[in-house]
């Protein structure tokens, strides 16, 4: 990969919305409206304050019941967990990991990616480039999808309703689930991806450094 | 129309995902080589049958919020429900949570719909932006990753195959008319050239 042109680097800015290129200082795009920032560093802490609150919304997420079941004679709370492990213990294999799939393994990983891309950002953690590419991308695709759980939860509880015999009850680990889906969705969208492609520009520059460095301390020939 | 003076940048693109700097494209696609954004697709030209589409779309989402969504059979009793009885499972202290799942699902799908018709319409027909396009199409933007009708319908799916066992479920045709409607907005969302889109509205 060559070297690549940043509108940063020619004293410009580039509109996030709509694409169009302004003076460095330019405060507003003049044609979308959209405010213009080179990089969005400050909007790393909407990032951590919106992660640090989903995280919090996650903890009774699995503690509290996600659904009340009501058979005619027996009645349960289940948490996701719990109610995973029954799937598994009536032998619904498949069914049981497509949940702990969606419901856990997603959203803590979903978490960790977040994280690590912030301080890739801030501490400049090596790694190679193409990788943190796609932990972005899978962030930005994946986040929206893990609000399955909320509605397959709302879509049970509407149609399973035979007054005494049966009935679904969502519980209350429905509405921190959501929240938390939410408060991820908005830590990954105050996340400036511009910053991610400055490491990988910075990497390449410092290399150049390094062999330029080499030149420079080898010893005189002959 | 007053002709402003041409600024150097003004001919210039820069990727919103990686800040890398092009050349306007002019009537040609672009894709970023950095992080493979797609940056011009004048090939999607927002055109008639766009619009058409949109309105068909609309009919469906009417339909679907009419007609029975899901029925369900068990115990010698049947159960019906419509889309926004689904949307308003969550009662009680929960009922924030069914105005919430009411939007991602219905109303700001719908809403999407009509800003981007508003936004589209006079462009494809030639004539001036209507008053507050810019702002429309902006919102229309910014809803997009929470507009989340198609996640809905694969609930329906995974709601399905859980309950399988207890209960017969048929789809009802509202549900039909929502999937359809679920792939439409999909189409059209991909004939609009955004980069087209905020050029037509700046020269209106």
């Amino acid at each position: 990969m060559g070297k690549r042109r940043t509108a940063r680097e020619e004293g410009l800015v580039g509109c996030q919305r709509c694409a169009k290129v302004w003076p460095a200082e330019t405060p507003r795009c003049g044609r979308c409206g959209a405010k213009l920032k080179s990089r969005a560093y400050k909007s790393l802490g909407a990032v951590w304050l919106f992660w640090a609150l989903g995280l919090i919304a996650y903890v009774p997420a699995n503690i509290w019941p996600m659904l009340e079941t009501r058979l005619l004679l027996s009645s349960s709370n289940d948490t996701i967990i719990e109610g995973a492990l029954k799937l598994f213990a009536h032998g619904s294999y498949g069914v049981a990991a497509v949940i702990l799939l969606a419901s856990v393994v997603i959203p803590l990983a979903k978490f960790a990616a977040i994280a690590w891309l912030a301080l890739s950002v801030q501490y400049r953690l090596p790694s190679s480039a193409k990788w943190r590419h796609r932990v972005y991308e899978a962030v930005e695709f994946i986040g929206r999808w893990s609000m399955i759980d909320v509605f397959v939860v709302a879509i049970l509880a509407s149609l399973v309703q035979f007054s005494v015999l049966a009935s679904v009850t969502p519980g209350p680990a429905a509405f921190a689930f959501a929240l938390s889906v939410i408060l991820t969705m908005l830590s990954a969208l105050s996340f400036d991806s511009r910053m991610i492609w400055d490491l990988d520009d910075e990497a390449l520059a410092g290399k150049r450094n390094d062999l330029t460095a080499v030149e420079q301390s080898a010893p005189p020939q002959g | 129309m007053t002709e402003k003076s041409k600024q150097p940048w003004d001919t210039l693109l820069a990727c919103p995902v990686c800040d890398a700097l092009y050349d306007d494209p002019g009537n040609k696609k672009l894709v970023c080589e950095d992080c493979h954004a797609v940056l011009a697709a004048p090939e999607r030209r927002a055109g008639a049958a766009m619009l058409v589409l949109s309105a068909l779309t609309a009919g469906l989402i009417y339909g679907a919020i009419t007609l029975p969504f899901l029925t369900i059979n068990r115990f010698w009793m049947s159960n019906d429900a419509t889309l926004i009885e689904t949307a308003f499972a969550f009662e009680g202290p929960l009922l924030v949570l069914s105005l919430a799942v009411l939007a991602l699902i219905l109303i700001l799908p719908a809403l999407r719909l009509a800003l981007t018709f508003y936004v589209t319409a006079p462009l494809v027909i030639g004539t001036s932006p209507l008053p507050g396009a810019a702002t429309a199409f902006r919102w229309s933007e910014t809803l997009r990753p929470w507009s989340m009708a198609e996640i809905f319908v694969l609930g329906c799916g995974v709601a399905l195959v859980k309950v399988v066992a207890l209960a017969e479920v048929t789809f009802g045709p509202a549900f039909y008319m929502f999937a359809v409607a679920v792939v439409l907005i999909w189409v059209t969302d991909r004939m609009i050239c955004r980069h087209n889109v905020w050029k037509g509205l700046a020269h209106g």
